[in-house]
């Protein structure tokens, strides 16, 4: 077990690496960087070279790559060219703002979904699974720049209940932010939920028709333990997975819907540092969305063979 | 006056088809089953016995729905019933065993906790006294170490295992009805004769009734005192188990019994022609007119009822039951095989050693494989032409094992493959040219499966011909519709779907496809488990027929030794990877033995009430093959000593030619076999 998650661990870290080579490889080859973008029609001659040296441009590739790296795993990511301060700085308040709309639509979503998909699932075919079904069918496909546009035009617009987009500072406190992200939550929570109740929904069905299930029935075991026994332990098994891959997806930014409601989380920052070749940025960011990404699913995956009792003896057995 | 504990009375049970049309998957049913008897309900795939088992614990699977008609418990009808009633029923006065334990118990709870479970729903009994009984119940299925069963789970026990778990928490409620739903089905020979033996046991200890649901007439005729015979929803025969079995008056049941090969009997059984009609299929008349040989006239167009015949106790449905009532004595006739032996060796296994030890780093950097304990090891065969010769065994013996690595599918550890005396054969696909890959041909046991279901049969046969001979155009349709023939299917097969062909016609293209290549070897995996008896006799026939006219060799896997026996010249005995025992198969069929076949051949089931199952050893579960000594040291009732634990057993050979590897000296071996 401890070999096994020591094993998986290694294998995230090569994965980071990687991460890193081709995001830095691939700023590199990009025509064009930071000091001719930053200098823009004075890009040539002594203050180009000036522009260089002042940001370390100056010097061979590899040597940046080395540099760069051995910073960053100090959490130093350099400086950032648009704004000229410290990366960390930039990216600090932005990851906060981040996790709390992540955490304000996990904690809404999950269980939401998790309802929505058992209900429906436990009546299938029945008036509330056609009902919800339809629901979450159309909020599935919606795409969330209409439902965020559409959220702003009738609660912000119409009725005037809450700030249609956020005018706040990057760096504001939690209770002043906190009326900004409802409507953001909403939009995003809409989408996911809907996903991960479509998905639970099918993996209650497929364990409700499976021969233990059956069994149960047959053994007089009364309809709600069945369901709370037998079928949610074994259904709920592979949600696992899907629910971490939303939790990444939510905190690497949803970037549709920052953008729509000029919400100042990651995902902004990554369209922002794009456009405005920020290339330093681009890589810290890379390499934090990366990492959120391969620490989540290991976690995901730790989880589920501590959860599955078929995995667990594999595992120690080998 | 005997009480009667379940009355099912003109039951139907059906579902809706897309157009809107009731089709019925039991047609009006009525049977009784008393106070502690055991009733056998045997049918093909399709019959709908276990819809019938599941209506009586007043269950009706999705889909399906109650027509008509009711199943009485206790004088209430329990397919009206609430399901806060049922619950109170089931599993306390009606228990289910079901087919595949594996499957039916719940992955993520522990052995102990669902039998508790039952017990809690079932029973008054505090906490404590629960544990003990707990305990008790597995100890009455014969499981070893009950604390440390109770607190594993399912995943972690064997299949034997699995199976004796459900019976405990069927006997969990104390039922007045168990009803088993091919409850040994899936399970090696030797597992299957000592669970059924338990049942027996469990019967006559508990008197509880019984309804044993199964294909097998074989574990039918072990636990029943009365069979019901179901075809095609249907009861076509019912009565007294000895003498459904003895005397069929039922032309389906005389066939049934005539396609079963039998330990005692080399040669191909007669296999019955056609297969069962799907439900919603059926016309006017007899269910079975198009496959009776004593059918009439009358028979097409009127449906025979079902009659009480008093001086036999047996109802059946058949206007011409008189004419076999006379001969009906099953006078077993075999098609006897001929052999197309021939003198010149064509494939030659020596040393071949297998492992699926996962490999080191440094091994497959270097591309080897070790492992000093294989999952096979030492085999040498010496196979002829024209020969079919069976390996045998139960489950994790490497009979499947062998086949691959023959086929190039699974690199072997050691020895060598040779082909035609001369040409070595690598284990390695990637290392054998198209002529390698051509002439050996693989079948595989469940059509379903190896047959793409996209591709229509006409694209399945055609691929090896393009493949190998490069034919085209009418060229290449003439071969698809010759080789259809030779499997005994119509020219209009060609553009079917897999899904649109019954299993014995699946497996019947599978065969065509093998054939097309013209291939000198064809590995036959299992080829006829997945199919209904009456299915499997056609497609043997088949098979020796086509064998008879191309010269093929066969290299057969099956666990089914009374199939073995039918089709092959000679048999090889594998247990855990070794090879026990080869010979030809007259000679392994009779003693001497080596231990291992004895124990196979004690557990055979015999579709006869008065042949028994003997069961020489444990049906123990052994994870790997021992170190050193004979392989089957483990489980050898007849074990030495010493010398079986450290020295591999010498080669003994008969009087036959046949060669037994055990220490025990012949004679002495055939002393105790033959009481």
């Amino acid at each position: 077990m401890l070999f096994l998650i020591i094993k998986r661990i290694l294998l995230g870290l090569i994965t980071l690496f990687i991460v890193s080579l081709i995001t830095f490889v691939g700023t590199e080859i990009l025509p064009g960087d930071a000091c001719t973008t930053y200098l823009e029609r004075q890009a040539f001659g002594e203050q180009l070279e000036a522009c260089y040296r002042r940001l370390g441009l100056n010097v061979p590739a590899y040597e940046r790559y080395v540099s760069w790296a051995v910073n960053a795993i100090q959490g130093d990511f350099g400086y950032s060219l648009s704004g000229e301060m410290p990366i960390k700085e930039v990216l600090g308040p932005r990851i906060k703002n981040s996790l709390v709309l992540a955490s304000a639509a996990i904690f809404i979503g999950i269980p939401i979904a998790l309802i929505l998909g058992i209900v429906t699932a436990l009546w299938r075919d029945k008036l509330p699974d056609v009902a919800i079904s339809t629901v979450t069918i159309f909020a599935m496909t919606i795409p969330e720049f209409i439902s965020a546009t559409l959220l702003i035009l009738i609660i912000a617009i119409w009725l005037e209940w809450l700030p249609g987009i956020v005018i706040v500072p990057t760096d504001v406190s939690f209770l002043e932010l906190l009326p900004n992200i409802i409507l953001p939550v909403i939009a995003i929570a809409m989408i996911m939920t809907a996903h991960m109740a479509r998905m639970v929904r099918s993996s209650v069905i497929q364990v409700m028709a499976s021969e233990y299930v059956q069994m149960a029935i047959l053994k007089g075991v009364p309809y709600w333990k069945m369901v709370f026994k037998h079928v949610l332990p074994n259904a709920l098994l592979p949600a696992i997975n899907v629910v971490a891959l939303t939790i990444a997806w939510l905190l690497g930014g949803v970037v549709v819907t920052e953008v729509v409601f000029n919400y100042p989380g990651l995902g902004r920052l990554v369209i922002e540092s794009i456009s405005n070749r920020d290339l330093p940025t681009v890589q810290a960011l890379a390499i934090i969305l990366a990492s959120i990404y391969v620490s989540i699913n290991l976690l995901a995956d730790l989880m589920t063979l501590m959860l599955n009792p078929r995995l667990k003896t594999l595992q120690i057995r080998k | 006056m005997i009480e009667i504990i379940q009355k099912v009375k003109n039951l139907s049970i059906g579902f809706k088809s897309k157009k809107g049309e009731e089709i019925l998957i039991l047609r009006n049913i009525t049977t009784n089953i008393k106070k502690g008897e055991t009733v056998g309900i045997v049918g093909e795939s399709g019959s709908g016995k276990s819809t019938l088992a599941l209506a009586m614990m007043g269950y009706v699977k999705h889909g399906l729905y109650t027509i008509g008609g009711e199943c009485e418990f206790n004088s209430s009808n329990l397919l009206k019933m609430k399901n806060r009633d049922l619950e109170k029923i089931r599993g306390r006065k009606i228990a289910m065993i079901p087919q595949n334990a594996g499957q039916a118990l719940t992955p993520n709870l522990k052995i102990g906790y669902q039998i508790d479970e039952a017990l809690q729903l079932h029973s008054d009994l505090k906490e404590e006294e629960r544990e003990q009984k707990i305990s008790e119940l597995l100890n009455k299925v014969r499981l070893p170490s009950p604390e440390t069963i109770a607190l594993r789970y399912p995943h972690e026990l064997s299949g034997g295992q699995q199976q004796r778990v459900a019976v405990a928490m069927a006997l969990a409620g104390t039922p007045d009805l168990l009803l088993l739903d091919e409850p040994t089905t899936g399970l090696d020979v030797t597992t299957q004769a000592h669970v059924l033996e338990l049942l027996n046991f469990i019967a006559k200890d508990t008197g509880t009734s019984m309804v044993y649901v199964s294909h097998d007439l074989g574990a039918i005729a072990q636990v029943s005192d009365r069979i019901i015979v179901m075809y095609s929803g249907e009861i076509v025969l019912e009565g007294p188990s000895r003498d459904i079995l003895k005397k069929p008056i039922h032309p389906y049941t005389y066939g049934l019994l005539k396609s079963i090969p039998k330990l005692s009997l080399a040669g191909l059984p007669q296999s019955m022609p056609g297969s069962q009609p799907q439900p919603g299929t059926m016309h006017r008349g007899c269910s079975f007119f198009d496959r009776c040989n004593f059918s009439e006239e009358k028979c097409k167009n009127n449906s025979p009822q079902l009659e009480y015949l008093e001086e036999l106790k047996t109802s059946i449905r058949c206007f011409n039951y008189k004419s076999l009532m006379n001969d009906s004595q099953v006078n077993q006739t075999v098609n006897k095989i001929k052999t197309s032996l021939q003198d010149k060796e064509i494939l030659n296994l020596s040393e071949v050693s297998i492992s699926y030890a996962k490999q080191k780093l440094l091994d497959q950097v270097l591309n080897r494989i070790s492992d000093d304990n294989p999952t096979v090891k030492d085999i040498n065969i010496n196979i002829k032409k024209g020969e079919t010769i069976a390996l045998v065994g139960e489950s994790g013996s490497g009979k499947s094992t062998i086949l691959k690595s023959i086929a190039g599918l699974l690199r072997t550890k050691g020895g060598i493959i040779k082909f035609d005396q001369d040409r070595n054969l690598s284990s390695d696909l990637k290392e054998r040219d198209p002529n390698d890959l051509r002439i050996i041909q693989l079948i595989f046991q469940n059509p379903d499966e190896s047959l793409n279901p996209n591709h229509t049969v006409e694209e399945i046969i055609a691929q090896p011909l393009k493949l190998y001979f490069g034919l085209k155009g009418e060229e290449l349709k003439k071969n698809i519709i010759d080789l259809l023939q030779k499997v005994r299917l119509g020219e209009f097969y060609m553009s079917r779907y897999p899904r649109q062909l019954s299993g014995g016609e699946k497996q019947r293209v599978a065969v065509a496809r093998a054939f097309a290549a013209k291939p000198d070897i064809i590995l036959c995996d299992e080829v006829t488990s997945a199919l209904d008896v009456s299915v499997q006799a056609a497609v043997l026939n088949l098979l020796q027929q086509l064998k008879e006219d191309f010269g093929t060799t066969y290299i057969f896997v099956s666990h089914d030794l009374a199939v073995v026996r039918a089709i092959s010249d000679r048999v090889a005995v594998l247990y855990q990877g070794r090879l026990c025992e080869v010979g030809p198969s007259k000679d392994v069929y009779q003693f001497p033995s080596h231990p291992y076949t004895e124990v196979l051949l004690g557990a055979v089931l015999e579709p006869d009430p008065d042949i028994k199952p003997k069961l020489v050893a444990e049906d123990i579960v052994e994870e790997k093959p021992p170190q050193k000594g004979c392989s089957f040291q483990g489980r050898c009732s007849r074990i030495l000593g010493d010398i079986c634990k450290n020295e591999i057993p010498p080669w003994q050979i008969t009087n036959s030619g046949n060669s037994i590897r055990c220490h025990i000296p012949l004679k002495e071996l055939q002393k105790d076999q033959i009481n």
